[in-house]
């Protein structure tokens, strides 16, 4: 066990995977010779050479596309996006053509690709440098989306994304590349579409993922002490939806509180609420709620910016709301 | 200002001349694409062909040219693809079923006209939005040059297409990284229906390549051979890791943009003129006729060859099974 920066335990995961296999190549802005615009590849050209470690220039349509188109003849690319505001420059190559050439082939071309890079908001990067993509990739069928907030959960999830043949969009945060966890040492995977508890509890299931976990866990202590028994589900995996741990949790506790960065208007957050009332209506002792960013472009002004995002105090005051706690 | 650092292709393919059933053999395949489309049409307006349907009729030379200069080689292609498809060797009755939405179509009735794909003849696809294929071409040369594979990735598209910013990104990889691709833009002068000089101050296609230094070259297609020895000049300088090159092959199609447009922004007589002097069938029979001593007997045998094949994929495509609703969901994520 070793205690690591998520940032090296996505390093790890990425060396290990291009060790075992040479059809894995990393490609993106600043990847190679300046290490990475936040040192996640950092050494990586210095093992693996200017071929399977990619410098580009700015230009995301077009390395998505390349990505793809040669992930389709065999290879397996890594595409970092800087951040995941950038992608939506590439966002046709994502949704029109990774997501969607294996089913228009008939199967013939299958796209494992991996698409990765920073999600949401960091701080004070105001409205194009903080938005949160997971509803506008997990919209489409063909894509798979995968986050973390764990150091554990990053390695071994990216490398199960490098290794899945389908095209992943793996969501990061700049807010945690320093965070340190533990680590094994021998290798581990963990499968995509699996959910983890990251605190059981009985009264109330606070459904979130990425660094809204830590969120979450504040809350999670803040209602231990006014006698609140909190659920903490973390989904790490948005497509494919576990359905089965969110429906059992939900039905253990009767009430549900969904967390997501991002906007409330079609988020993710609003589908498991949907899909909770599809399945669990008979289950549910209070209407779910769901704590997002305020429905307002990210401002830059530090005091704003605080009041936009999920904070421990509202979850708190959501979960106390859906025991009836408070009105 | 510095000059532009564009390289020059070679003078010459390297590919030996066609003789007289090199030439029939072109002949016949530009036949069948011609054969099979126009029954395509007919289909449409029974309603047996659905949806979009954009036909490639007018511009067959250039697809069977190019298919003779690179028959190992990938393509990838835009929605304008029945006759590429045809032309890198997908068989008549698969892509004739996939038109009419069946199982046994290239793409298990999943893509339709716009995505033919066939991977054991290297053939990546058909693709809807305009231009947003181009990048892939890139990836496919970057496998390529990395496995030493020898090969080259033909990618083609429309003068629509050399509008969208995908277009000039992948320009601009493919020249950087000196990627075995040649970039065919297919100008038949009509985007949908907006004509080039409405669309583009330069016209020829092939200048977009100055931008970047890519070697380019501008030709007219209707000429099978022209088309075929100026593709394998271009194939032979990317499959020798000079880079890419960027052709714009100036063509003509004599449908509208899809089945469901009438073409009546062109302006009269035009259409007419290019049926008379640069029809790519009438010339190679000309030639096959005049220059190669070839009889009327043996092209109209070819006719009717041809005629039976067509046949056969309506019949083909008609007698299929409808996809199996049980498999819906079968190729949404790969295991």
């Amino acid at each position: 066990m070793a205690l690591i920066p998520i940032r090296e335990a996505l390093r790890a995961a990425m060396r290990e995977e291009m060790q075992r296999d040479p059809s894995v190549f990393l490609m993106g802005e600043e990847v190679a010779q300046y290490d990475g615009a936040y040192k996640v590849s950092q050494g990586m050209l210095a093992e693996f050479g200017p071929d399977r470690i990619v410098d580009t220039p700015i230009s995301e349509c077009g390395f998505a596309g390349l990505g793809i188109g040669a992930a389709m003849v065999g290879m397996r690319p890594i595409i970092e996006f800087m951040t995941w505001n950038f992608s939506l420059v590439a966002y046709d190559q994502i949704v029109n053509s990774a997501a969607k050439i294996y089913q228009m082939s008939g199967g013939q071309y299958k796209v494992p690709i991996v698409f990765r890079g920073p999600n949401g908001a960091a701080e004070n990067l105001a409205s194009q440098h903080s938005t949160s993509v997971e509803s506008l990739y997990a919209h489409f069928p063909g894509l798979k989306v995968v986050t973390y907030a764990t150091a554990y959960d990053a390695k071994g999830l990216l490398k199960s994304a490098i290794r899945d043949d389908s095209p992943v969009c793996f969501l990061e945060s700049e807010m945690t590349y320093g965070m340190k966890g533990e680590v094994p040492d021998e290798e581990y995977l963990i499968p995509i579409g699996k959910a983890d508890i990251k605190a059981e509890g009985s009264d109330v299931t606070l459904v979130t993922w990425g660094k809204q976990v830590f969120t979450c866990q504040a809350a999670v202590e803040t209602l231990k002490s006014q006698g609140v028994s909190a659920e903490l589900l973390d989904l790490r995996t948005i497509r494919p939806l576990d359905r089965e741990a969110l429906f059992n949790s939900v039905a253990k506790t009767g009430r549900c509180v969904v967390v997501q960065e991002g906007y409330p208007f079609s988020g993710v957050g609003a589908e498991i609420v949907a899909q909770l009332q599809e399945h669990c209506f008979d289950l549910l002792d209070a209407p779910v709620l769901r704590i997002t960013n305020r429905d307002v472009p990210q401002p830059y002004a530090t005091n704003l910016e605080k009041l936009v995002m999920p904070s421990a105090e509202r979850v708190v005051t959501a979960a106390r709301r859906v025991l009836g706690l408070e009105r | 200002m510095s000059e532009l650092p564009t390289p020059s292709l070679p003078q010459e393919s390297g590919l030996p001349p066609l003789d007289a059933e090199g030439l029939l053999k072109l002949y016949r395949e530009m036949v069948l694409i011609r054969r099979v489309e126009e029954l395509a049409a007919k289909a449409y307006t029974m309603r047996k062909i659905l949806g979009f349907c954009h036909l490639y009729i007018g511009q067959e030379s250039v697809a069977v040219g190019a298919a003779s200069a690179t028959p190992d080689d990938y393509w990838i292609a835009a929605y304008r693809e029945h006759g590429h498809a045809l032309a890198k060797g997908v068989s008549a009755n698969a892509v004739m079923a996939e038109l009419f939405g069946k199982a046994t179509g290239t793409s298990l009735g999943l893509g339709g006209s716009m995505h033919i794909f066939d991977k054991d003849a290297k053939f990546m696809g058909g693709y809807g939005i305009v231009g947003g294929h181009v990048p892939l071409a890139n990836g496919v040369g970057w496998a390529i040059k990395q496995r030493n594979e020898g090969r080259v990735c033909l990618c083609y598209f429309g003068d629509g297409a050399a509008h969208q910013g995908a277009f000039f990104e992948a320009l601009c990889l493919a020249q950087l990284w000196k990627l075995p691709v040649v970039f065919i833009c297919e100008n038949n002068f009509y985007a949908m229906g907006t004509s080039i000089d409405r669309q583009s101050h330069l016209t020829d296609m092939s200048l977009r390549a100055n931008g970047v230094g890519m070697a380019r070259e501008q030709l007219r297609g209707f000429d099978v051979e022209h088309v075929r020895e100026r593709v394998g000049a271009a194939a032979k300088f990317a499959r020798e890791g000079n880079g890419p090159v960027m052709l714009e092959i100036i063509t003509y199609r004599h449908r509208g943009h899809s089945m469901s447009d009438p073409a009546k922004y062109r302006p009269k007589g035009e259409l007419e003129e290019y049926k008379l002097n640069s029809e790519p069938l009438a010339l190679t029979k000309r030639r096959l006729e005049q220059d190669f001593g070839v009889s009327a007997e043996r092209i109209a045998a070819v006719h009717q060859e041809v005629e039976a094949v067509a046949e056969e994929a309506w019949n083909f495509a008609e007698s299929s099974p409808d996809p199996d609703p049980a498999t819906l969901y079968d190729h949404v994520y790969a295991e």
